[in-house]
């Protein structure tokens, strides 16, 4: 990641430096061109002092007209390699922001996995999920449901905006979270907001291979946040993988331990 | 060269990851984290710091609570202050302006912005 990161800035510093170089040889174009107009200033007022007779005028008017002709090719030379320039200039301001952007959805996505993956308490793992939520998408009201194997329902493990209570249990394949979940693709509607909580504005299944193992479900967004961005998708994306990852390991872990006490307890009792 | 040594005060780890990824963007930085407004006002009134990345909604003492402690106390009254935060409406931002806060940046954070007015502050190319 730090050498995508590397990479990516380095990149950025390359474009940078061209933008410099640009801007130098235009101004050595300007600087050329005033050149080239003072030095035909001083032309004409040598050609009035000097033209004294027909011969000698028509002489010097005939070099005149030739060094303009000379001239005018000159800029018009200039002139094209100066648009070259700043066409050349304006794609790599275009693909400056292109990058800057890039940049900004990796350091987004980087930071979502780090988290994600830092801990294998599942109450954190929730908090962490949550947090990516508010800070990165922008959500104000939504909710992390997982999937209850007993009763196939999903119950909302983790919220915010709301109090855990108030976001209804679903079963799998009903509704709009029941049925994204068991479709397992990503849900996306109209970013406005939306009061009924089991009508969400964004739905994206845990999933881990071609198992769901629960939702995150989005009701509203902050009030500075108007719509979903290409970066939200992204990390709609990621959650759907990394955070079922986590959720999964993390109860795993939870459960290993029990078990691991429970058969220490077993032992200490036949040992003793 | 002089380096810059900034505050983020902030109690969501994914934020303060981020917001160090995007200044550590900067040369010559030297980045320090406090992870609520207590450890924040600790930290700020024992070390200098050239800049401070202040979130509203915290435990222990909110962000607002913290920058007018900050503008309050001399020695470090002059400090620039950013208030990166979920809250969107006005009011919130002339509140955090009214109370000193230099700036006011509303999550979810663009870290190109947060470096360009963390640039500007610290008056860094």
């Amino acid at each position: 990641m730090s050498k995508e990161r590397g990479g990516v800035f380095g990149r950025g510093e390359e474009f940078l430096k061209l933008f410099s170089r640009g801007a130098e040889f235009t101004k050595e174009i300007l600087a050329e061109n005033e050149r080239l107009r003072s030095r035909l200033t001083r032309v004409e007022t040598a050609q009035t002092s000097a033209a004294q007779d027909p011969n000698d005028w028509e002489k010097l008017r005939e070099e005149l007209i030739g060094r303009i002709e000379t001239l005018e090719v000159e800029r018009d030379g200039v002139l094209e390699r100066l648009r070259e320039v700043e066409g050349e200039n304006q794609h790599f301001a275009e693909r400056y922001v292109e990058i800057e952007e890039e940049n900004n959805a990796l350091a987004n996505l980087y930071v979502a996995s780090f988290q994600l993956h830092s801990t294998l308490d599942l109450p954190e793992v929730l908090k962490i999920i949550l947090e990516i939520v508010i800070n990165l998408i922008g959500a104000e009201v939504f909710a992390v449901y997982v999937v209850d194997e007993k009763t196939n329902r999903l119950e909302a493990v983790a919220s915010e905006g709301q109090p855990l209570g108030a976001f209804p249990a679903v079963p799998t394949g009903s509704g709009v979270i029941g049925t994204c979940v068991a479709s397992g693709d990503t849900w996306c509607g109209d970013a406005r907001g939306s009061d009924d909580l089991n009508t969400p504005i964004a739905c994206i299944p845990l999933r881990i291979e071609d198992q769901s193992i629960g939702a995150i479900s989005i009701y509203s967004l902050l009030q500075q946040k108007e719509r979903f961005t290409p970066l939200d998708h992204e990390l709609f994306t990621l959650l759907a993988g990394h955070a079922a990852t986590a959720i999964f390991s993390s109860r795993l872990y939870a459960h290993s331990e029990r078990k691991l006490s429970t058969i220490q307890g077993f032992i200490d009792l036949l040992t003793k | 060269m002089t380096k810059h040594r900034i505050l983020i005060v902030e109690d969501s780890p994914t934020m303060r990851q981020l917001l160090a990824f995007a200044l550590k963007r900067l040369k010559d930085v030297e980045i320090v984290e406090a992870q609520d407004g207590m450890d924040g006002l600790r930290k700020v009134t024992s070390d200098d710091f050239d800049l401070a990345l202040i979130d509203i909604n915290m435990p222990v003492m909110d962000g607002l609570k913290l920058v007018s402690l900050i503008r309050g106390e001399d020695s470090i009254a002059d400090m620039p202050i950013v208030v990166v935060t979920t809250e969107g409406a006005s009011e919130d931002r002339e509140r955090a302006l009214a109370l000193g806060a230099n700036e006011y940046l509303t999550k979810p954070i663009q870290a190109n912005k947060v470096l360009s007015v963390a640039k500007s502050l610290l008056k860094v190319g």
